[in-house]
């Protein structure tokens, strides 16, 4: 009776199967298109028309002249180009740095205290540490310029309150201090995003695992170290692809808090600022296309190089220990 | 016990500390901003009173700027790329999961390529299609790009999240006779809605807060979002600190109470998505 039934009724493939080719392929045209139209349009097309610009340079009618690798050997050799290049390319790394031995060893310190077993409070801990990373990069940049500033005293006045009042300096204003002190700014933003990743990574872990290492009589602080934290490596892994482009990818924070020409005298300009000021110029100097597409290209290039040792070296070796 | 009472009181001690540096700068700055001009410079960590409290800097803002248009720009844009993100990502990811044609897996893969490049790097060469096409200046030109922006992150997640409706759902629907596309429209996509808060996090959240293709892209007072306006006033007026204060304020505050109403679905909806 029921075998009668399953072969009376068509199985679900066999519907898909049986439909004629041209009627699969308007469906697929249908749910497919406009998502592969718009994406390939407006990111993938215009991603490589900037790579293809960065091979041309404009002519003195405006006309754009085929020249190579000749930007390229430009922007790393001539040192009109290559002197704010490398200086805005070290300034970026130092930004990465900052993030990778600051932001994401307390990230996961903060998600490590967020998962221990029957924490009060931990729903209303999560919501107000993740509160700034919901707010933009401009509103915080200025929030933390008035706070720093010498003008308003806020920060001054509270070193001087625990008693560290001499440690007090204008650190946005000094060429010494105003990068790490925006990267520290940045830190403090976007902490919320490896905290959240590494807790839910945290809360993935089997709970055998944990139970078995206490009737062992292992503490919670050997417990996280010896069983959680090599589990969690792929997270921590992933995280720190995610903070390398988005830091190679930065700029919102330094044009907010210090404009297009990161002061003091470029000591806070990042490839960002770099690539803004190529493409459209500043002060006395003109804006180029074709320059600004090469050092886009060149950021491409970074970021792809990041993405690879991610995907080949970190992750593959990583992979060893996925449960 | 004692000892684990101890330690229970370290972490609580530990984590409340860091509340208290993740929010009192926000919290100085909304609480200044409802103070008169003295009373910002003397007494800066004070709450307001009746001696010190003023909305002059809320007038200043509101008579000086934009800010209802921006934020209305803001809100449209937002809400634009938002729904056209999940309504074309959802069914870019359903016919990824759901029918496997040659090709698809490759398909899958270009789409993916977004996750990780940044659409930045192609600046130079929207903003000059957007100036060739006569978008340059229009919202319009934003929702296009921020959908292209948010469509990889969409159509991953969303995948995931089909991946786990029961099969017997649709098969039942397919043997009813029910066309494909009337499967996926009443039968698939009302199921996503838990979906939408993950999405929205990694969608909403980025464009609403973006400096940067405003400031390529629109050049006129009634097309500027509220992020480029607060940057751009605040650059304008830094000397005036009632006015500054209440700008960044009037930017904080919506976004604070949003988050604040929907902070568990998005919280378990950035957990949920960060699971693989």
């Amino acid at each position: 009776m029921l075998t009668d039934i399953l072969t009376i009724m068509p199985t679900p493939s066999q519907v898909v199967a049986a439909m004629p080719r041209s009627r699969f392929i308007g469906l697929m045209l249908l749910f497919l298109g406009p998502a592969v139209a718009i994406y390939t349009l407006f990111s993938i097309y215009p991603l490589l028309a900037t790579i293809s610009l960065s091979t041309y340079s404009t002519g003195p009618t405006g006309d754009h002249i085929f020249v190579g690798l000749a930007n390229f050997i430009t922007l790393l050799t001539d040192s009109v180009w290559s002197k704010p290049f490398w200086n805005a390319f070290f300034n970026n790394l130092l930004l990465f740095l900052v993030h990778m031995v600051v932001q994401n060893p307390i990230g996961i310190a903060l998600a490590g205290l967020l998962s221990l077993p029957a924490l009060r409070f931990r729903a209303t801990y999560r919501t107000l540490i993740f509160l700034p990373t919901m707010l933009s990069v401009v509103i915080i940049g200025f929030a933390w310029n008035l706070i720093l500033s010498p003008l308003w005293g806020v920060a001054e006045g509270f070193l001087k309150a625990i008693g560290l009042g001499a440690w007090f300096a204008p650190w946005l204003g000094l060429p010494s201090t105003a990068l790490v002190t925006l990267s520290l700014i940045s830190v403090w933003q976007f902490i919320g995003i490896p905290m959240m990743l590494i807790y839910a990574s945290l809360l993935n872990i089997p709970e055998e695992l944990v139970d078995a290492a206490r009737v062992d009589g292992l503490g919670q602080l050997r417990i996280f170290f010896h069983i959680k934290l090599p589990l969690i490596l792929p997270t921590i892994g992933m995280v720190s692809i995610l903070t390398f482009v988005g830091n190679f990818n930065a700029f919102d924070l330094i044009y907010a808090v210090k404009g297009a020409l990161a002061g003091p005298n470029f000591a806070s300009d990042i490839l960002g600022t770099y690539f803004y000021r190529t493409f459209f110029g500043y002060q006395l100097q003109v804006g180029s296309p074709t320059m600004g597409a090469t050092v886009a290209t060149v950021m491409f290039l970074i970021i792809l190089v990041g993405v690879c040792v991610y995907l080949f070296l970190v992750q593959r070796r990583m992979l060893r220990y996925t449960f | 016990m004692t000892r684990s009472r101890i330690t229970r009181l370290g972490v609580h001690a530990v984590l409340f500390a860091y509340v208290l540096l993740a929010i009192l700068p926000i919290l100085l700055v909304v609480m200044n901003s409802f103070k008169s001009h003295d009373a910002i410079f003397g007494a800066p960590l004070a709450l307001p009173n009746a001696d010190t409290f003023s909305l002059i800097g809320y007038q200043k803002v509101l008579a000086k700027s934009h800010a209802v248009t921006y934020f209305l720009n803001s809100m449209i844009v937002t809400l634009g790329s938002m729904f056209l993100v999940l309504l074309f990502g959802a069914m870019a990811a359903w016919a990824l999961t759901e029918y496997k044609f040659r090709g698809s897996t490759l398909l899958a893969l270009f789409l993916s390529i977004g996750i990780m490049v940044p659409i930045r790097l192609g600046s130079v060469a929207i903003v000059a299609m957007m100036r060739q096409s006569g978008l340059n200046d229009t919202l319009t030109a934003l929702v296009l790009v921020y959908v292209a922006q948010g469509l990889p992150m969409a159509i991953f997640i969303l995948s995931e999240f089909i991946e786990q409706i029961p099969k017997d759902l649709r098969d039942a629907a397919r043997c009813d006779g029910v066309p494909e596309t009337r499967i996926f429209f009443e039968v698939i996509a009302p199921l996503l809605r838990p979906a939408i808060a993950t999405v929205a996090v990694f969608t909403m959240v980025p464009v609403w807060n973006d400096l940067w293709f405003p400031l390529l892209l629109t050049s006129s007072d009634s097309t500027h979002t509220i992020t480029l306006g607060v940057q751009q006033f605040l650059g304008q007026y830094t000397t005036d600190w009632n006015s500054v204060l209440s700008a960044l304020s009037l930017a904080i505050l919506p976004v604070v109470v949003i988050y604040v109403i929907f902070s568990r679905q998005l919280i378990s909806g950035l957990t949920a998505g960060a699971v693989k």
